[in-house]
């Protein structure tokens, strides 16, 4: 499939008013609201890396490229996809895709981010340039393959993370940055939640660069082989680096984290196993029922869990040192709202990120925006996609 | 010369009573009309454009911003919003017509969370102000655009700022979690906030390097960082660019990021060194300053590493800091650059086009060229790990023609940046500066979609007029 093709049939879908449902290879699907579109676009067959220039830090891929194909070739360069995006496939299951089938499209269309997130950004923050048909069937480029780059409004921000709602991206450039040489982790154990992040705000609050900050409760560790061995929970503080530094690092990240207790320091094999399942959302993957994402300020985290623990029994680990709560709980309206209200209340974001489609059409998947956010939001919209035919209600009922 | 359109008849004809509306709206001292109390703002860091305001606002609170937006909303009055008016492309030019919105009394730090990591702080606070409200507990805002002692928090935003650690930290937009923004109806509104990854469009992404097109900034939710155990920083001196940029390219390729890792060339090196005393190698074409960060064990094993790499590349010396005050000295010749360039010419412009850094030889040849061709000097001053180029270009002010050349100079290496695959403007915003060159970079397609972004925020296009989009493309 050509960039071409593309254009013609966005064009075509426009110039007849057609609903497009916008996919990469289409593992995200169970993601937010079911859209409700005639036609299918699957931007998959529209693959291939077209620049890899590592000593200038980007790489530049059409967006059905999968993000698999995409980390080898830059793994080749001994470099990254620097935020680390998670494979969602084991917690949404979809048995019509098959694992690591995710695009790079996707990915970006959704801003995806793992736990490097913290400290090194998210997938928006990485997206150099991007190639894009607006719902008029026009193709528009923003930003470029150079690092740093003010020209004009930031479509590139806007693109990311607007579920194919705004535009259908065709070729994404990303920076990407060396792969470290050595992981190492500093794992405590038997903390609360309160406790936890407090560790891991010290952690990130050191001079070692923590670049992950992540909390498994007994259960949650207990389904990740790399940490069921602790016995209890978790609290994980990584560092990526020079095998020299990272040996130095952890070492004194354990002694500013000795009021917390005593900590192990895990090795660079069982600290990738341990943060790949942690990405991943590996100790959700067995459980029934919806998943959510809540994003609040990280001293917020133990109070939003506490509330939510009020109304239902959820299964749930942190990341993002305890700002991202992974919830799994009764696919109900009544837990959603108790998810709504407790990340609400935390002044906080959410996403419903796998339910049943009746749960998905009937509730509001992230947050209602204020009214005169409503209304640029539609606005902005329509500036794209005046015919509302990518990917109809996906964000919103009605957008 | 870049052509500003008329201003609206019917605004100035109303001009007292707009001043008097606005009086209604503000304690006394916070609008200013007279002429010349009017002068300090005629103009920004891009000197050569000069136009006093209609009048000027120094609003307080954001519900005094929101008061005035609606204000002048409803009468139809253009704003230009303004931090500390240090933008290098005229990106605070006020227009005869309109009302300058300056948020520098907007300058109180709000909130510092240590354990979540940010701070709130108000729109006129300036960037170094930031950093010194949380440097005594070993936190730094990261972003340090070389004027960070005078520009202000809402100027970074609206320029999306970088500075010479970006490399490692990123730029402004990398580093915020949320805003809270006056639109030109006088709505406020918050845009994210604590947490990270707000669902929703990305409204930090699109607001943050908007130009003051979109919205007034109030306040600003900042990412605080602890600061690594230590920092050092050493210079390499080269016998040519070409030299020097291979040796970039090896250390990128190593797999070292360091935090910093700027270059001057031969001009710069001299114009700095007379400023700052810095013991930067005269004899040199070229000059790397590079920094590390880290324990001392680590920037012992890491300037190792890096000078390994420079020795394959016939350094004329290396020079490793050996105390703080010595890497103080050698970032301030960096960070004095433009200052120091202004001691050897009074007059100068500053470029700011990105390139794929592997294209730096060939563009440091044409400019070199067209230095020559114009009979302009120039100096380059750049962020080297990203490709953002500042070539400073020399002229006379008092010499029209010399002016006229160095404006047509720059729209040709800015120009040439887009040839090569890079852009016309890598941190210092299009402004009025670069305003007719964007069809060099973008279609009209993409021109018309980035309008109606500004539509969807500002339909009456009151908001910073005459800036960012070609005036045929804003007709349109
Ligand atoms: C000596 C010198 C060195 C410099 N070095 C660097 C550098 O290293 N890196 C770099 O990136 N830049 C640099 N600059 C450029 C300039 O300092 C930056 O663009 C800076 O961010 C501007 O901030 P300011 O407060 O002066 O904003 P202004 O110049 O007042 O305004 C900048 C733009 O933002 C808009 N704006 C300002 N405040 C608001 C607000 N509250 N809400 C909405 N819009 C607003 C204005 O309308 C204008 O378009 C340098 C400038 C000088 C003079």
């Amino acid at each position: 499939m050509t960039e071409a093709e593309i254009i013609a049939a966005v064009a075509e879908a426009h110039a007849s008013a057609t609903p497009l449902e916008i996919i990469g290879a289409g593992s995200k699907r169970g993601l937010l609201r079911p859209v409700q579109a005639a036609r299918t676009l699957a931007v998959a067959a529209h693959s291939g890396i077209t620049l890899h220039a590592p000593k200038e830090l980007v790489v530049s891929a059409r967006a059905g490229t999968t993000l698999r194909d995409l980390t080898a070739i830059v793994a080749s360069a001994g470099q990254q996809i620097t935020s680390e995006p998670p494979d969602l496939s084991g917690l949404l299951g979809d048995p019509a895709v098959p694992p690591a089938a995710q695009t790079i499209g996707g990915v970006v269309g959704a801003n995806l981010s793992g736990p490097r997130r913290v400290a090194w950004g998210a997938t928006r923050d990485h997206v150099l340039g991007v190639r894009a048909v607006n719902g008029r069937g026009e193709l528009i480029r923003s930003g470029g393959r150079v690092l740093k780059n003010v020209t004009g409004l930031d479509i590139c921000k806007l693109l990311t993370g607007s579920h194919g709602t705004l535009a259908v991206l065709t070729e994404i450039t990303l920076k990407v940055l060396p792969a470290a040489e050595r992981w190492g982790s500093v794992a405590l154990t038997g903390l609360d939640p309160a406790q936890a992040v407090a560790a891991l705000s010290a952690a990130l609050g050191s001079p070692y660069a923590v670049s992950g900050a992540a909390h498994l409760p007994a259960e949650a560790a207990a389904l990740v082989p790399a940490l069921a061995w602790l016995g209890g929970a978790v609290t994980l503080a990584r560092i990526e680096d020079f095998a020299t530094s990272v040996a130095y690092r952890t070492d004194r990240l354990r002694a500013d984290l000795a009021p917390f207790g005593r900590a192990e320091i895990l090795d660079d094999a069982a600290s990738r196993a341990a943060w790949d399942a942690v990405r991943d959302a590996v100790p959700l993957h067995g459980a029934a029922g919806a998943v959510w994402r809540v994003s609040v300020r990280p001293s917020a985290g133990p109070g939003v869990l506490a509330a939510i623990g009020r109304a239902f029994a959820a299964s749930w680990f942190m990341d993002w040192g305890g700002g991202l709560i992974w919830l799994a709980g009764p696919a109900t309206t009544a837990a959603h709202d108790a998810v709504m209200a407790a990340a609400g209340a935390a002044s906080g974001t959410w996403m419903l990120l796998r339910a049943p489609e009746g749960l998905r059409a009937a509730v509001a998947v992230i947050p209602p925006e204020a009214p005169a956010l409503a209304r640029i939001t539609a606005s902005v919209k329509a500036a794209f996609d005046p015919k509302g035919i990518l990917n109809p209600g996906r964000m919103y009922a009605g957008v | 010369m870049i052509r500003q359109p008329d201003p609206k008849q019917d605004v100035l004809d109303r001009r007292d009573a707009i001043i008097a509306g606005l009086r209604r709206l503000l304690p006394d001292s916070g609008v200013i009309a007279e002429p010349i109390r009017l002068k300090p703002y005629e103009t920004d860091g891009l000197t050569a454009y000069r136009q006093v305001p209609l009048a000027v606002v120094l609003p307080e609170t954001t519900e005094q911003v929101a008061a005035v937006l609606r204000f002048l909303h409803h009468e139809g009055v253009r704003v230009v919003p303004r931090g500390a008016g240090t933008s290098l492309s005229g990106g605070a030019l006020p227009m005869a017509d309109a009302v300058v919105v300056a948020l520098m009394r907007l300058n109180r730090i709000l909130d510092i969370d240590y354990a979540d990591r940010c701070a709130v702080v108000q729109a006129g606070v300036t960037n170094i102000g930031i950093t010194q409200a949380v440097q005594e507990s070993g936190f730094f805002y990261a972003p340090d655009p070389s004027s960070q002692l005078a520009c202000m928090i809402g100027g970074n935003v609206g320029m999306n700022s970088g500075g010479a650690h970006c490399l490692r930290y990123g730029v402004t937009s990398n580093n915020l979690l949320g805003l809270k923004i006056v639109t030109i109806a006088g709505e406020v509104l918050d845009i994210g906030g604590a947490h990270l990854d707000a669902a929703g469009y990305d409204w930090l992404g699109i607001l943050t390097g908007s130009e003051g097109q979109l919205a007034v900034v109030t306040e600003v939710t900042v990412r605080i960082l602890r600061g690594p155990e230590g920092a050092r920083a050493m210079l390499a001196a080269f016998r040519s660019n070409e030299i020097a940029g291979a040796c970039v390219d090896a250390i990128i390729g190593s797999g070292i990021i360091p935090v910093a890792l700027e270059f001057m060339d031969r001009p710069a090196i001299h114009a700095c060194e007379a400023f700052a005393h810095a013991g930067y190698p005269l004899d040199a074409e070229a000059m790397l300053i590079i920094e590390v960060e880290g324990s001392i064990g680590e920037q012992d094993t890491l300037l190792d590493r890096i000078r390994a790499i420079c020795h394959r590349f016939d350094p004329i010396s290396l020079r490793v800091s050996a105390s703080a005050e010595e890497s103080q000295a050698i970032w301030k010749g960096r960070k004095g650059a433009f200052g120091a360039v202004g001691r050897i010419s009074p007059d100068y412009l500053c470029m700011d086009g990105t390139i794929p850094t592997s294209r730096l030889p060939e563009v440091l040849r044409r400019i070199a060229e067209m230095s020559a061709g114009y009979g302009l000097q120039v100096a380059n001053i750049f962020h080297a790990g990203d490709g953002n180029l500042h070539p400073l270009i020399m002229f006379d002010a008092n010499d029209p023609d010399s002016f006229h050349r160095a404006e047509r100079f720059g729209a040709d290496i800015l120009t040439l940046c887009v040839e090569v695959g890079g852009c016309l403007t890598g941190e210092h915003g299009v402004g009025v500066e670069k305003r007719d060159l964007m069809g060099v970079q973008f279609t009209a397609t993409e021109l018309a979609q980035q309008r109606r972004i500004k539509d969807a925020f500002d339909p009456g296009w009151l908001l910073n007029p005459n800036k960012v989009f070609p005036l045929l493309a804003q007709a349109a």
